[in-house]
């Protein structure tokens, strides 16, 4: 009897742990989103949708998501290669690609604001190489697509190497064998890449993607370091909303479709990069 | 053996003092002095001299309201005094406890203000606790591209036009800026400055044809006004980088360019429109809410804010005038002696026109300044036609007065029930 109740014992804590810091909270996101002054109402929900920045910061995030996520899935894909590959300084390697992700996001967007900025660092260098005669204004309301591009790139900058670490531990759990029997029977570096790596590295690109794309939702520090309000996301204006409009039911209405889009992505990586029974290494 | 124990003794006792001392500390919580280095001068300079010493605690208005509401809900809690503004202040007028019976000795406050600090009842709610302003600022390079005849002191809002125009004609780049950044005060210059100057109201008037030429007029300015406008916080740092030679902005964000480059810059008031030369006075005052842990401990630093010698400490770290009859001492800083006049021109002149800050708004403050900054947002950045965007952001400014009951304030005519937007 003791032995069968054990595992759900060491459950518990967790359980517990879950349902006070996840389930509760959410429960009352959701409450909060659909009434005002304690009734029910549809009111927030409408606010939230009719306010005429909700467009704008729904596209700008899905837009960002969309763009971000291949390029980082490419780069730590290669990077992750590369890693695998090595014989030496491996550690080196990984130690100095994943020197970003010990910073925060927002020091991460004020280092590539330092960059971006009238008086930053990408201004110096194209006056100094006599290219512009006076700084350029990159993040301005007027260019709205530099501003996202530099958002990118600090993205990108910050967060590929989450992505890379988990792909490399992925990759060393895939058998030796495989490769070499790839190696007899004479495929190529990139059909071994294609036909082994890939498919076997699923469980481990499942996770990644879901845990990139949850974060590109909620994508915010970056964007307010470099773009101010000038470039809405869904994340900034839930912000705006709880601290700076102070009503906290529009800004669980804004809560509840941030998690809902994260729902909606979760389901989608998993359908799409599930793996069949039977079929893990 | 025994001394050890002494040794041991001792020092827990003195532990004991030392956190008793941090406990009787006065919190003092507060909207003002919030950037970094001027809360940094206001707990080395100002509140040093108070005996029992003082907690000072500055935070955004979001934060800032979110705890007060608690304690004040809860009916107990930490803060001894706070130090907002007078809209700010306005909401909580039920929750302060009467200052009249702190004895002020000597000491002559400004008597339209402490009107003000009764919040519209008997007691004194709160006691004015220094003032600020809006000013302009220009680069003296500015002053030779002013349009003919035009006077400084007496400037339109079509001169100022003009003025941006030739300036950025012939020096190539726009030289006006405006504080428009996440962080800037615009919605202060929409809702004290471009609206009641034009319209003669900031609320009721919020869609009419004059509020819609105000908008227009500020349009034609914004072709000449640098584009990096959209970033700035705190003019001061674009005047002194030489990006911009005419500024509007708070005078605690101007200061620092004055007292940089003392010689470099003029201090005027702001322009004048066919209603007047509107402008919007900012007034923070000092409260005690009835949650406070040591009423007593309260009020008397409540009265310490007061004397004439933190008034004028006051001042130095925050910018912010005294609203006593505190003797300014003669070596003030730059920005002190240039900014004054400024003042004292714009609320003296001929076509004053006092506009206050937002009152009895509560919470509902932050979506007040978000409708005058998704106006702006929309017509100036967005070029959305005039018209539909004042109509639709009347409705949102109509829903936003009748949740919060807030009747008019100036320049509004006084209304019954929440101010009505036409």
């Amino acid at each position: 009897m003791r032995a069968r109740a054990l595992p759900y014992l060491l459950l518990l804590p967790a359980t517990l742990f879950l349902l006070v810091f996840f389930v509760y909270p959410f429960v009352e996101i959701a409450v909060l989103a659909i009434t005002r002054d304690g009734s029910l109402s549809l009111q927030p929900l409408t606010t939230m949708a009719t306010h005429w920045k909700f467009g704008a910061a729904l596209g700008w995030t899905l837009l960002l998501a969309a763009i971000v996520v291949p390029i980082q899935l490419a780069m730590a894909l290669s990077m992750a290669t590369i890693v695998t590959k090595l014989d030496r300084g491996r550690s080196a390697f990984l130690y100095i690609f994943s020197i970003p992700l010990g910073l925060s996001d927002l020091a991460a967007g004020i280092v590539w604001l330092a960059i971006f900025e009238q008086s930053g660092f990408l201004n110096s260098m194209l006056h100094g190489l006599g290219i512009v005669d006076q700084p350029v204004l990159f993040l301005s309301y007027q260019n709205i697509w530099v501003i996202f591009i530099a958002i990118v790139l600090a993205e990108v900058w910050r967060a590929t190497a989450i992505v890379m670490v988990i792909l490399v531990s992925g990759m060393g759990l895939i058998p030796k064998e495989y490769y070499e029997a790839g190696e007899v029977f004479g495929a190529s570096g990139w059909q071994r890449f294609w036909k082994i790596t890939l498919p076997l590295l699923r469980p481990s690109l499942q996770s990644a993607l879901i845990l990139r794309t949850l974060a590109a939702f909620e994508v915010f520090a970056v964007v307010t370091a470099l773009g101010g309000t000038t470039l809405p996301v869904l994340m900034g204006e839930t912000y705006n909303w709880q601290f700076a409009l102070q009503d906290r039911n529009v800004a669980a209405a804004y809560a509840l479709v941030i998690l809902g889009i994260s729902i909606a992505a979760t389901l989608f990586f998993l359908r799409v990069l599930r793996v069949p029974k039977g079929a893990t290494i | 053996m025994r001394r050890s124990i002494a040794t041991l003794a001792s020092a827990t006792l003195a532990l004991a003092i030392t956190a008793q001392a941090a406990q009787a500390q006065v919190l003092f919580w507060s909207t003002q002095a919030a950037p970094v280095e001027e809360t940094q001068k206001m707990r080395e300079q100002v509140l040093s001299g108070f005996e029992g010493g003082v907690d000072f605690q500055a935070s955004e208005t979001g934060p800032f309201l979110t705890r007060l509401s608690a304690e004040i809900q809860a009916g107990s809690g930490q803060i001894g005094v706070v130090g907002a503004l007078h809209g700010d202040l306005a909401t909580y007028a039920d929750s302060f406890v009467d200052l009249s019976d702190i004895d002020l000795s000597g000491v002559t406050v400004s008597d339209a203000f402490l009107e003000l600090g009764k919040l519209g009842t008997d007691e004194q709610k709160y006691l004015p606790w220094m003032q600020a302003n809006y000013v302009m600022a220009a680069n003296k390079q500015a002053l030779e591209y002013l349009p003919e005849g035009a006077d400084i002191n007496a400037l339109t809002y079509d001169d100022l036009i003009a003025w941006a125009k030739t300036m950025a004609e012939e020096t190539g780049s726009p030289k006006f800026g405006f504080p428009a950044g996440p962080q800037g005060l615009k919605h202060r210059f929409f809702q004290g400055f471009l609206l009641p100057s034009y319209a003669g109201s900031t609320v009721t008037r919020f869609r009419s044809a004059e509020a819609e030429t105000a908008w227009e007029k500020f349009k034609e300015l914004w072709q000449y006004t640098n584009p990096a406008s959209t970033n700035y916080a705190f003019m001061q740092e674009p005047l002194l980088s030489g990006d911009v030679w005419v500024a509007f902005d708070h005078i605690a964000r101007l200061a620092d360019a004055f007292n940089q480059r003392p010689d470099d810059f003029v201090a005027f008031p702001a322009p004048s429109g066919p209603a007047g030369r509107a402008f919007m006075p900012v007034l923070a005052g000092v409260a005690v809410p009835t949650s406070a842990p040591d009423m007593e401990a309260s009020k008397a630093l409540v009265k310490y804010m007061m004397q004439p010698e933190t008034q004028v400490a006051t001042l130095l770290a925050t910018n912010f005038y005294p609203v006593t009859d505190a003797p300014l001492p003669a070596d003030l800083p730059a920005s002190a002696r240039a900014l004054g006049p400024a003042i004292t021109a714009m609320t003296t002149a001929d076509d004053a026109l006092p506009a206050l800050l937002p009152v009895g708004l509560g919470d509902l403050g932050g979506q007040f300044n978000q409708v005058y900054t998704d106006t702006f947002e929309r017509i100036v950045l967005g070029n959305q036609p005039v018209r539909d965007v004042l109509d639709q952001q009347a409705d949102t400014l109509r829903s936003l007065m009748e949740q919060a009951k807030a009747p008019c304030w100036l320049p509004d005519v006084p209304s019954e029930g929440p101010c009505p937007v036409e």
